[in-house]
Formats: C-alpha cells, sequence, structure tokens
C-alpha cells in the first residue's frame, strides 16, 4: 500500500473573480449586465407607477373603437364608423406607398446622377456637384414644406379650369389635369374580354425573360449577340398591341372630369403625396448619388483598361465590368438610405399626408389619449418596416456580393 | 464618500420630481413663475407680437391666474403647442394650465384625465368659403375639398356633420392654423372649417376679408375653456375662481379702473366686499392672499373689458358678445356666487 500525496489544491476563492485574470472580465461584464438590467426595470417600474398614478394604466383596447375621423387617401376601404387599427392600417399602407415610390425615385436619380458627376463635362459634372451639396445639407423637412408651397402656390387650384374663358386648360388632350390640389390622370376601365388582353401582356412579360436566357445560352455557345433590346421591346409591344386591337379594344379609359367643387373620375394623385416623393426622393437621390459615385471610383482603373484592351465597347465595359463590381460597394449604404428615407417620411403630416403618424400617432393618440400606447406601436411598426427592408436589400446584397473560393 | 452624496442627491431629485404633481401651487410659487399653455398664434385669441410679448384674450387668462398666485400678471411664461401636442405638454406637467381655445368634451374631461376650470367662450364649428364660390349653406358643400386642423374636436364634427347628411368631402388634415390659412388663400381647399371665432380672427388677417363669407351652419356646441390636470384639485380651484372673479367682476361692474379704489376698504355691497377680500377669507381658503382677484382683475380688467380689448366688435376680429353676454344680458356667461 503506497501512500502517496495529491499535491494540495487550490480551492476557489471568492476574492479570485476579482484578482484572477481569468475571470475578472467575465466577473465586471454580469455585473454591468446586472445593473444594466436593474436601470432598465426601474424605468419601465417608473413608467408603469406614474401612468397608473395618472389613471391611465397600459391598454390596447382603444384599436377596436370606431375611429370617427376620415381619411382622404386609403388604399384599402376605410370609414370614420372602422376602428382605429383600421386607421392605424391604412396610414400603414400610405406610409409603405410614399416610401416604396420615394426609394425607386432616388435610387433612378440617384444612379443617372451619380454617374454624372463622374462626367468629363465640366459644366455637368459641376452642377451635379451643386445639386447634390444643396440638397445633401437642407433639412429635409424644409424641402418638404418648400416642395409643397411651389406645388400649392404654381399650379392653378381647380375652379380655374371653370367657365368659358377659364384661365387654366387640361393637357394631353383633355386628358391630365395638374392642379394645385394634386394630378388627375385617366384610369383604365375594362370592358368584357380585357382579362385576354392582360393575360397575353403577362405572358409576353414570361417571353421576355425566357427569350433573355435563350439568347445568353446562344451567345455563350456560338459567340453571335443578338439585337436583345429591340426584340425585347417588340416582345412587350407587339403580341398585347395585336390582341388588344384584333379584340376591338377592350380597355379604355376613364378621363378626370371638373364636377362641382373638383375633377372627379380618374385617378388622383393628392398633391401631398407628390410633394412628399418629390422631396424625399431628391432629397435621398443626392445621398444615393455619392454612394454610387464612391462605388464606380472604388473599381480599379485597372479593370477598365483591361476591359478596352479586350476591345470591348465603353458601354458594354460600363456594364458587364464596372458596375457588377461597383454594386458591391453600392449596395451596403444603399440599404441605409432606404431605411432613412423610410423613416424620414414620418414627417409627412407636415404636408398633411396621412401616414401612420398621421393616423396613428396624430389623430388617434390625440382623440383616444394613448400616448405611450400608440408611440409604442408606432415604433414596433416603423421598427418591422425597418428590418423587412434591410433583410430583403441584404439577400440582394449576398447574391452580389463577391463569390469568395 | 462623494459619490454616495451625488447618488443621494439623484435620488431625492427623482423622488422630488415624482411627487411634485401633487402641488401644482407649490410649484408655480417655487419657481415664481406661471407656465402657461397657447396656440401657436392665433389673433385675438394668443399672439406674439413682434418684442415676442404674449397677448390676446386666452393669454389674458394666464395673466389674470398668474396675478393671482403671483401677485404678477407678467410672471408667466407661454409654450406655444398646437392641437396634437397640448394634451401631452399638460399630462406631462411641461406647462401648469392650458388656456387655448379648447373645447371641453366628455372625453377630455373624464378619459384624457383633465379637469376645466371654466368656460371663456361658446364657440361653434362653422365654415368659411371665398364668396366666389357662391356657396350660402354647408350643405351645398357636396364633393369639396375641406381644410381642418388635426388633433382637434373639429375633424370629429365634421365626419359627423358629412354622414349625417349623406354628402362626400376630401379632408384635408393641417397642422396649424397659418398653413391652412396659406392653403386654403391659395385655392387648394374650397372650405376651412374650425371654431367660427378663430375663422373670425383668421379672416381679420387676410388682405381682403370682405371676399370670404362664414357659411350660416354652426355645426356642433364648442364651449371653448382653460383646463388643467386631474387630481390637484386645489389648483383646479385657483384656476376656476380667478375666471369666475373675472366674470364675476363684470357682473358687479369692478374694472380695472375701479378696482384698486374698491378694494381699498370695505363698502356697502358685501359679495364685492367678499370678492376682493375686504372681508371674509375667500382668499386664505384657496391657499391664496386676500387680494388674489383684485389682482387677476388689475392684471387685465374684468371679463367683459378682456373680450372688447382682444375679440370684441370694435377690434379687427369683430366678434359680438352673442352668448357670451352676462347672464343678466341673456348670454350663457355666470359665474356662480362669491360666498
Amino acid at each position: 500500500m503506497s501512500a502517496t500525496t495529491d499535491p494540495p489544491k487550490d480551492g476557489f476563492q471568492l476574492s479570485q473573480l476579482i484578482y484572477d485574470t481569468r475571470y475578472r472580465s467575465m466577473t465586471i461584464q454580469i455585473v454591468a449586465l446586472v445593473l444594466f438590467l436593474l436601470g432598465v426595470g426601474w424605468l419601465l417600474n417608473n413608467a408603469a407607477q406614474n401612468l397608473a398614478a395618472l389613471g391611465k394604466p397600459l391598454s390596447f383596447g382603444f384599436l377596436g373603437e370606431a375611429a370617427g375621423y376620415d381619411i382622404n387617401q386609403k388604399l384599402i376601404e376605410y370609414n370614420n364608423q372602422m376602428s382605429h387599427g383600421r386607421a392605424a392600417l391604412v396610414g400603414v399602407l400610405n406610409t409603405l406607398l410614399v416610401a416604396v415610390l420615394g426609394c425607386i425615385l432616388a435610387t433612378v436619380l440617384g444612379v443617372v446622377i451619380g454617374v454624372l458627376r463622374l462626367s468629363n463635362n465640366w459644366v455637368v459634372a459641376r452642377l451635379m456637384t451643386v445639386y447634390i451639396e444643396s440638397f445633401r445639407n437642407v433639412p429635409v423637412l424644409l424641402w418638404i414644406v418648400l416642395t409643397m408651397a411651389i406645388f400649392i402656390e404654381t399650379f392653378p387650384a381647380p375652379r380655374a379650369f371653370r367657365g368659358e374663358n377659364a384661365s387654366a386648360s387640361m393637357s394631353l388632350w383633355d386628358s391630365v389635369a395638374l392642379t394645385n390640389r394634386g394630378l388627375y390622370i385617366p384610369k383604365p376601365e375594362m370592358y368584357a374580354g380585357s382579362t385576354a388582353v392582360i393575360v397575353v401582356f403577362l405572358l409576353s412579360i414570361i417571353g421576355i425573360f425566357v427569350f433573355g436566357t435563350w439568347s445568353r445560352k446562344r451567345q455563350e455557345a456560338t459567340g453571335q449577340i443578338l439585337p436583345n433590346f429591340w426584340i425585347k421591346l417588340a416582345i412587350f409591344f407587339v403580341p398585347t398591341l395585336l390582341v388588344y386591337f384584333i379584340l376591338g379594344r377592350p380597355i379604355g379609359l376613364e378621363l378626370p372630369e371638373l364636377k362641382g367643387f373638383n375633377f372627379q373620375g380618374g385617378i388622383y394623385m393628392r398633391n401631398s403625396l407628390i410633394a412628399l416623393t418629390l422631396a424625399l426622393g431628391l432629397y435621398t437621390a443626392a445621398f444615393v448619388a455619392e454612394n454610387v459615385r464612391a462605388g464606380i471610383m472604388a473599381v480599379s482603373k485597372g479593370q477598365s483598361e483591361a476591359a478596352f484592351a479586350l476591345g470591348l465597347s465603353p458601354n458594354r465595359t460600363m456594364n458587364l465590368i464596372i458596375l457588377p463590381q461597383a454594386l458591391r460597394v453600392i449596395i451596403p449604404p444603399l440599404i441605409s438610405q432606404y431605411l432613412n428615407l423610410t423613416k424620414n417620411s414620418s414627417l409627412a403630416i407636415a404636408v398633411g399626408y396621412m401616414d401612420v403618424t398621421g393616423t396613428l400617432g396624430g389623430i388617434t393618440l390625440n382623440q383616444t389619449g394613448k400616448e405611450m400606447e400608440c408611440l409604442l406601436i408606432l415604433m414596433a411598426i416603423y421598427l418591422a418596416i425597418s428590418l423587412i427592408i434591410s433583410s430583403v436589400m441584404n439577400w440582394y446584397n449576398e447574391s452580389v456580393k463577391l463569390r469568395e473560393r | 464618500m462623494k459619490k454616495t452624496t451625488f447618488f443621494g442627491a439623484v435620488a431625492a431629485a427623482t423622488m422630488t420630481a415624482g411627487f411634485a404633481a401633487a402641488g401644482t401651487l407649490d410649484d408655480v410659487k417655487a419657481k415664481g413663475f406661471l407656465q402657461c399653455g397657447v396656440s401657436t398664434g392665433l389673433a385675438g385669441f394668443s399672439a406674439a407680437d413682434a418684442n415676442g410679448n404674449w397677448d390676446g384674450f386666452d393669454v389674458a387668462v394666464c395673466r389674470a391666474v398668474a396675478a393671482a398666485v403671483l401677485g404678477d400678471p407678467q410672471a408667466v411664461k407661454f409654450t406655444p403647442t398646437t392641437g396634437k401636442t397640448r394634451f401631452t405638454a399638460l399630462a406631462s406637467g411641461e406647462i401648469d394650465m392650458l388656456a387655448r381655445n379648447t373645447t371641453w368634451t366628455f372625453s377630455r374631461d373624464v378619459d384624457l384625465k383633465f379637469t376645466f376650470i371654466g368656460v371663456n367662450y361658446y364657440d361653434g364649428q362653422g365654415f368659411m368659403v371665398p364668396k366666389e364660390l357662391g356657396v350660402s349653406s354647408a350643405k351645398d358643400l357636396d364633393g369639396a375639398t375641406v381644410c381642418i386642423q388635426t388633433g382637434t374636436t373639429t375633424e370629429l364634427n365634421l365626419a359627423d356633420f358629412f354622414r349625417s347628411n349623406n354628402i362626400s368631402y376630401e379632408p384635408v388634415p393641417i397642422e396649424t392654423n397659418a398653413e391652412a390659412q396659406q392653403q386654403y388663400l391659395a385655392g387648394a381647399c374650397d372650405v376651412y372649417t374650425t371654431d367660427a371665432s378663430g375663422l373670425a380672427a383668421t379672416r381679420a388677417t387676410f388682405e381682403n376679408p370682405d371676399a370670404h363669407a362664414l357659411l350660416p351652419e354652426i355645426i356642433s356646441k364648442e364651449p371653448l375653456g382653460p383646463l388643467v390636470r386631474h387630481g390637484d384639485d386645489q389648483w383646479a380651484d385657483i384656476g376656476r375662481w380667478t375666471l369666475n372673479a373675472l366674470i364675476a367682476a363684470e357682473e358687479l361692474g369692478i374694472t380695472s379702473a375701479n378696482v384698486k379704489e374698491s378694494a381699498m376698504a370695505a363698502g356697502n355691497n358685501p359679495e364685492i366686499n367678499r370678492l376682493l377680500g375686504t372681508e371674509g377669507n375667500l382668499g386664505e381658503q384657496l391657499g391664496l392672499s386676500a387680494d388674489f382677484a383684485k389682482n387677476a382683475i388689475a392684471a387685465g380688467g374684468n371679463y367683459g373689458e378682456i373680450f372688447a380689448r382682444h375679440i370684441g366688435e370694435s377690434t379687427p376680429i369683430g366678434l359680438a358678445r352673442g352668448l357670451n353676454a352676462q347672464w343678466t344680458d341673456g348670454g350663457l356667461i355666470y359665474s356662480p356666487p362669491f360666498r
């Protein structure tokens, strides 16, 4: 029997939590976390207690009560007997509408301006610089208010269109009316047989994609390039127009007409929607343009020189070599510009556009007095919209980014 | 050690902040001025002049309360509020009272937890249209574009009016009176609707007031009055009885001209004596000095004087007393007795 003695084991001592470098950082983190949670808990408790003291406990029942107010622009059925929740939904859709329109405008304008700023033409490049600097450096609220003021003061009121010697008249063969209340454009009217036209149109769009794939395969196999653009354009127009005329023009136009105080019929784009979209789009385009410029400049000059050496035309160099590489730099900051535009759309009430801040965060909040609840819901809505936009854009970014192998 | 005292001070500060809501009177006395919420600018009711001095019918109520509480009608700081921000400002304690042509309604009183301390103007919602439109009744407004200030009872009344008459309209929500005016004058809306007094005030500032007409329909009852938060009855009483003092003073014939003289010594009208503090202890019961009513009246005159100076028939706004005459003259303005 041999007696061996183990080396004395170190017992764990509490002081090690502070003095032992193995544990110290974890100790500090845990203490900080506990303090942080306590702070958050105190704030929440404080808010709940104060609300209870005011006799206003948190409750979301008001969302089901009748709203009692009207909304001018509604994309879904709504009247003043419907609930506050429904009014909020109408507002959310209005927010999404202006955000989508604004993002499209900002992207198109931004790309054009960003490319033009790199132009060799001195005047064009300087003009774009002036545009970018003046839009970037003035608060967007001022642009929104200014756009609306110009809109209201420049265009004629509907009553100017009335009478024998009217001071204003409709444009484009009496189909479009531009007033200071907004733009009235014709609305398509469907008669019997219109479905066939729409089906053919959708089929020809699918046809364009099929043709594109086939043409690319053919090019890869034979090296021959077809006049893709013209063929696609023909597929887009010819079958639809043929069916349209063969079936005896089953789609007509409902023209706006001055009746009573306003134009009736057609599609009505309100001045607030137009002003807000323009202001947000023009403002954000300045930022997008800078992103585009940065993206293009990030592609090394050797790339275009190599393309030219291979005999590619400047157009193809831009489309096949420069832009695909520039996109990798452009997309990530573009995501945050889209988010900014969406969040900036909450300034809509400045021009009387009923977005979700105007309905839920404005009239509903005011009529029900549920500030805390309305603002919490409002924040959750904007958070959800922003997260959706960024996940969609991140997915797109994944698909264009450099494949590293 | 120093840190401990610091945290102690922070804790104490938060505690006092938490409990301060209980005693608005002590609060106002401690800071030495009254924080009063008014509108962002409505001629005659509350508007700032070129030097930043606020004046108007609603402002006069604030000044009277400041005079009653602090003895100085100038000890008021004004917070301009929009229709949308006013209730939050009052509920959060940012302002001590709100005098911003606010309609007394059930839900604001009960659900929003405010106490209306009286009515200083009986109003109703009306419509203003350019005369060239040739509209003579609000029922002819089918399909019209209507400018409304958001966050008011107006938009609810309007929805009810058009629904009950089964006619359609296009609402244009506007944040402030100035923006509504711009849109209306440019023809971006056919009609501007708000309280009839507000319409008269707005029309008075137009370049050509005669080109615009108020339609005969008054579609709602809008008793406008100052309000305070629920739960501080003493403060509500102070506001209520200061306003009543102004009204009683007109009834009793006390004006800014003779109030000093009447308050020198007790006269032979006991109600005047009690009001002005030469008899009894009404001021003390409110937690104020005995001459609180005298100070309030001296600040801007009695109710009738305030009305005449800011919105009466001799002003550009030109409102007749109408419903707002004393009850003795067939109006609704009536103060409970001072006893």
